[in-house]
């Protein structure tokens, strides 16, 4: 048994063998944000293709991978890991835990899911980057050339395998970890959207699993899934692909609706309305999120029953997000509202979300989605809701959450700046969009012929872009020269919840003495009605802590030369891959680390106060 | 932490926060897992009827061998439930001993299904011959990698553990291998009905 | 203050309690284990001999064989313990969504409308 602390460690070497749940989530946030910036410059390369009628800016095929990576990347790279980062640190914050349930395979989680996206992006450097759409199709998937889709495959696999593991991860944190007094229906709604995200990250995942297996099987080893000649069936592929892809959706959408409870709450001063009602919409959204994925496939001919049945259900989710919106406004209704930064994407969120909702239903007419279908109406759509939920969501949380993850306040002029200048843009390049697919642009095209009367809707789509380029500027100035604001960042919002209670920079055990929840908003209603502390549910005694490991990162190379050794179908490289990472996986399981223990004398050197 | 340490507790896979949370944590991927297989039974069953020229099942199966690879998957499923009564009840050699067991009608099954695979082949149902080949294979393959891993899994514990005795941490590792056992029985269940007795009955 | 080492072997007996129910739990599972046997059988029987028309044969085998895996779940897995009502939902809920797959890759892949 090892009861020393940590020994002194390089910070190189802290932050890569690292299984405290804050540092991951910063991990994940900054990974996120990279990829991010990466999709961004490529949504910029479409937009400039696109600006004129054919422009040779691209050329087809570069446009075709520029366009797969740009939506692969945006969802399964960026977007939900930085969700992730925030999950990571603040949910653990959030339920009174000094740690997550599963520190190492939360780290194996980060790794994977970064080397995963490192290994796609490889695929640019070795001969061309995957180009059959987010969605790779069979049979164009199959049959696409060179090694592009492989890198897709194996890419996705990794970085999917991480995923999988951090929704357990968070899911068993909730259910066991919660402080004394942290009743379910006491946890903060972000928590909430955690949990029932997780839960469809655990049942979606394994479906795309099997999906890209099969993409797999056929390239590679010559199975005849999606071989029409030999009796399959290409169809199939659809199927799992959005059995995984709609619960997808809602996985980017969830943890920015507990998002913007957060923050709304927090900015009008009030108790969020309807807190009961926003969770079972919450429960409600994700149960439904699974019945509704074939509205995507409407026009491939399952019939007009299945449809019909898909369709009704799809508008069915209407009901409880539109509880959830009148839920919000009756959270401002009467609120002393402050105009944050954070704030302000939380109330812009609102409207356009709303907008992308209404299109949601029009296209869930199934007979009307024969029209819409492939056009840049689609398009107009998800970006509404990806953009105007998802990555508002971020942003805001992003501003909301920054003092207590980077120990200094961004900058409120340039947040606005910014703030206005990407909702202009936002709303600039997508609107328009609509009525683009109206007249009958189709998606995924990398040109467009003069006179068609695309010209002045794609040059105006165009110009919002770069709008939203130039406010992406704005915040990572912002970033760079607000670090001098490092006052008042323990709790500068008058926070409810109960990652206000902690230090910052968070200590590595959150809190000291574990505290006792005694109402929903715990820290709100110290405010009120204590002396605006946390309550400790302990004495001051010695806390566990686990140690860190190198093992997550070797294992997640093992993956990656194994996925190699299929993309270049070097069976010596799948087995020394697969040995690097069965071998970690063995020397995991035979080595017992029991962590260790920090001494309440060490606990008090480090402001233990509370 | 209350308990005097180091007696034996009624649910000593479950006596600390660590095994409290890989309980929960593998049942949850067990939900998981759930899908993953029923995305390859989805398939298969989608494909079954797609032999191409290729032999179908009922020109290969031998019901008889596969009735004797799930009796020998139920009967060690039986063995490692009593491997967990023997840890609960104290027993370290009764729990090892039935674990060696269990893992012994795990490699017994996993036998008959190489040469299962190897007597299809033979028979000309290569990987690639047609969409039911490659889905059957898939789907059964899938089943039995998993045996493999659990084998080696148990295995690993079995060598790790010979003279260690029951302890707190090792109590949930034995127990999750089993969960994860009895989870791999539960699925060829399905195989069992839906592959074989379907793919020769209708 | 000593913690708890969870590497030590664990001494002593189960209690008596313990062992009076654990007595009792081996004899359940044998009986259930038998019950299994006895349904494999009989589904390989059904199938085995051609006195039985198919039109109840695979509704039949496949009630066997969703009757077994709930034994196996709630007997041999010991879901219907005490404690254990996420596992349940968890395990439910990718069973619901394990349905809903294997249904739609069987009836909407186009080969039939609906
Ligand atoms: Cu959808």
């Amino acid at each position: 048994m090892s009861n020393s602390s940590a020994a002194q460690k390089s910070v190189v070497w802290d932050w890569l063998t690292t299984v405290d749940h804050k540092k991951i989530g910063i991990m994940y946030f900054l990974a996120g944000l990279f990829f991010f910036t990466i999709a961004g410059i490529e949504a910029m390369l479409i937009r400039i293709q696109l600006m004129f009628p054919e422009m040779a800016f691209l050329g087809e095929q570069t446009y075709n991978e520029v366009l797969t990576m740009h939506g692969t990347t945006m969802l399964f790279l960026a977007a939900m890991p930085m969700f992730f980062g925030f999950m990571n640190f603040v949910t653990p914050l959030q339920i009174g835990a000094r740690d997550v349930a599963f520190p190492f395979v939360n780290s194996l989680g980060f790794w994977l899911f970064l080397f995963g996206g490192l290994l796609l992006h490889v695929s640019y450097f070795t001969g061309g980057a995957p180009d059959a759409g987010w969605t790779a199709y069979a049979p164009l998937s199959t049959t696409s050339e060179g090694q592009g889709v492989d890198y897709y495959i194996l890419g996705l696999q990794v970085s999917g395998a991480g995923t999988l593991m951090s929704g357990i991860n968070f899911l068993v944190t909730i259910v066991n970890m919660r402080a004394p007094g942290m009743s379910m229906m006491r946890m903060p709604l972000f928590t909430w959207t955690t949990f029932v995200t997780s839960m469809l990250i655990l049942f979606a995942f394994p479906a795309l699993t099997v999906g890209l297996l099969l993409l797999m099987l056929d390239r590679t080893f010559g199975g005849a899934f999606f071989d029409i000649g030999l009796g399959g069936n290409v169809v199939i592929y659809q199927h799992l692909f959005w059995i995984f892809g709609h619960p997808e959706v809602y996985i980017l959408i969830l943890p920015a609706f507990g998002i913007f409870s957060e923050v709304i709450s927090t900015f009008a001063k009030k108790r969020l309305f309807g807190y009961s009602a926003m969770v079972f919409a919450t429960m409600i959204i994700g149960f439904l999120g699974f019945m509704v994925w074939a509205h995507h496939m409407f026009t491939v001919g399952m019939g007009p029953v299945a449809n019909a049945i898909f369709a009704v259900a799809t508008m069915a989710i209407a009901v409880p997000t539109g509880i959830k919106i009148f839920n919000w406004l009756l959270t401002l209704w009467g609120g002393r509202i402050k105009f944050t930064t954070a704030n302000l994407f939380a109330l812009a969120f609102i409207p356009s979300f709303v907008l992308g909702g209404v299109t949601g239903v029009q296209l869930a007419m199934s007979a009307a989605d024969y029209q819409f279908h492939d056009t840049y109406f689609v398009v107009a759509h998800f970006h509404y809701v990806i953009i105007g939920g998802s990555v508002f969501g971020i942003f805001a949380a992003t501003f909301y959450w920054w003092p207590k993850m980077f120990g200094y306040r961004l900058g409120e002029g340039l947040g606005k700046i910014f703030f206005w200048l990407f909702l202009i843009g936002f709303h600039l390049t997508f609107f328009i969009q609509h009525f683009l697919g109206l007249v009958g642009m189709p998606r995924r095209v990398a040109s467009y012929l003069d006179g068609q009367g695309f010209n002045e809707m794609n040059l105006i789509s165009s110009l919002g872009a770069f709008m939203m380029a130039v406010a992406f500027i704005f915040l990572v100035v912002n970033v760079i020269v607000s670090r001098k604001n490092t006052t008042n960042v323990t709790d500068p919002w008058d926070g409810r919840t109960l990652e206000w209670a902690t230090t910052t920079p968070v200590q590595e055990f959150n809190f000291a003495q574990t505290p006792l929840i005694r109402d929903l908003d715990a820290l709100w209603y110290e405010k009120m009605n204590g002396n605006g502390k946390i309550k400790a549910a302990e004495p001051l005694d010695e806390i566990h802590m686990p140690n860190g490991s190198i093992l997550p990162i070797i294992m997640s190379s093992g993956l990656v030369v194994a996925s190699f050794g299929v993309i270049y179908e070097m069976y010596l490289l799948i087995a020394l891959g697969l040995l690097i990472n069965f071998g970690c996986m063995f020397v995991r399981s035979i080595k017992e680390d029991h962590g260790y223990h920090i001494p309440v004398s060490e606990i008090k050197k480090q402001g233990g106060e509370s | 932490m209350a308990q005097p340490a180091h007696t034996l507790p009624a649910h000593p896979e479950k006596a600390t926060l660590e095994g409290k949370n890989k309980y929960l944590g593998f049942w949850f991927f067990l939900g998981g897992e759930t899908v993953l297989f029923a995305s390859l039974f989805g398939t298969y069953l989608a494909l079954r009827g797609s032999t191409a020229d290729a032999p179908g099942p009922a020109d290969l199966f031998h019901l008889e061998l596969v009735f004797i690879m799930t009796m020998l998957l139920l009967t060690s499923s039986l063995t490692s439930v009593f491997a967990v009564i023997s840890m609960k009840k104290g027993s370290f050699k009764g729990m090892i001993m039935w674990m060696w067991l269990t893992v012994a009608l795990g490699l017994g099954f996993l036998g008959f299904e190489i040469y299962e695979f190897y007597e299809y082949n033979h028979l000309g149902l290569g990987y690639t011959s047609s969409a039911f080949a490659s889905s059957f294979y898939s789907l059964v393959g899938t089943h039995g990698a998993h045996v493999t891993f659990g084998i080696g899994w148990i295995i690993t514990l079995l060598i790790r553990y010979r003279k260690a005795g029951i302890t707190l941490t090792n109590a949930s590792k034995f127990y999750t291998a089993v969960l994860y056992w009895h989870f791999i029985d539960v699925v060829w269940v399905f195989i069992f009905t839906v592959v074989y007795l379907l793919g020769v009955g209708a | 203050m000593s913690h708890v080492d969870p590497s030590a072997r664990l001494e002593g007996k189960a209690s008596r309690d313990t062992e009076r129910s654990l007595k009792r739990e081996t004899k359940a599972q044998i009986a259930s284990f038998v019950f299994m046997i006895f349904m494999t059988s009989t589904a390989f029987l059904t199938v085995a001999s051609d006195a039985i028309p198919t039109g109840f044969a695979i509704p039949f085998i496949l009630l066997l064989a969703s009757v077994q895996v709930i034994m196996q779940l709630y007997y041999f897995m010991h879901l219907n313990s005490k404690g254990n009502a996420w596992a349940n939902v968890m395990m439910w809920s990718g069973l619901f969504v394990a349905a809903m797959t294997v249904a739609s890759l069987m009836l909407l892949i186009g080969v039939t409308k609906y």
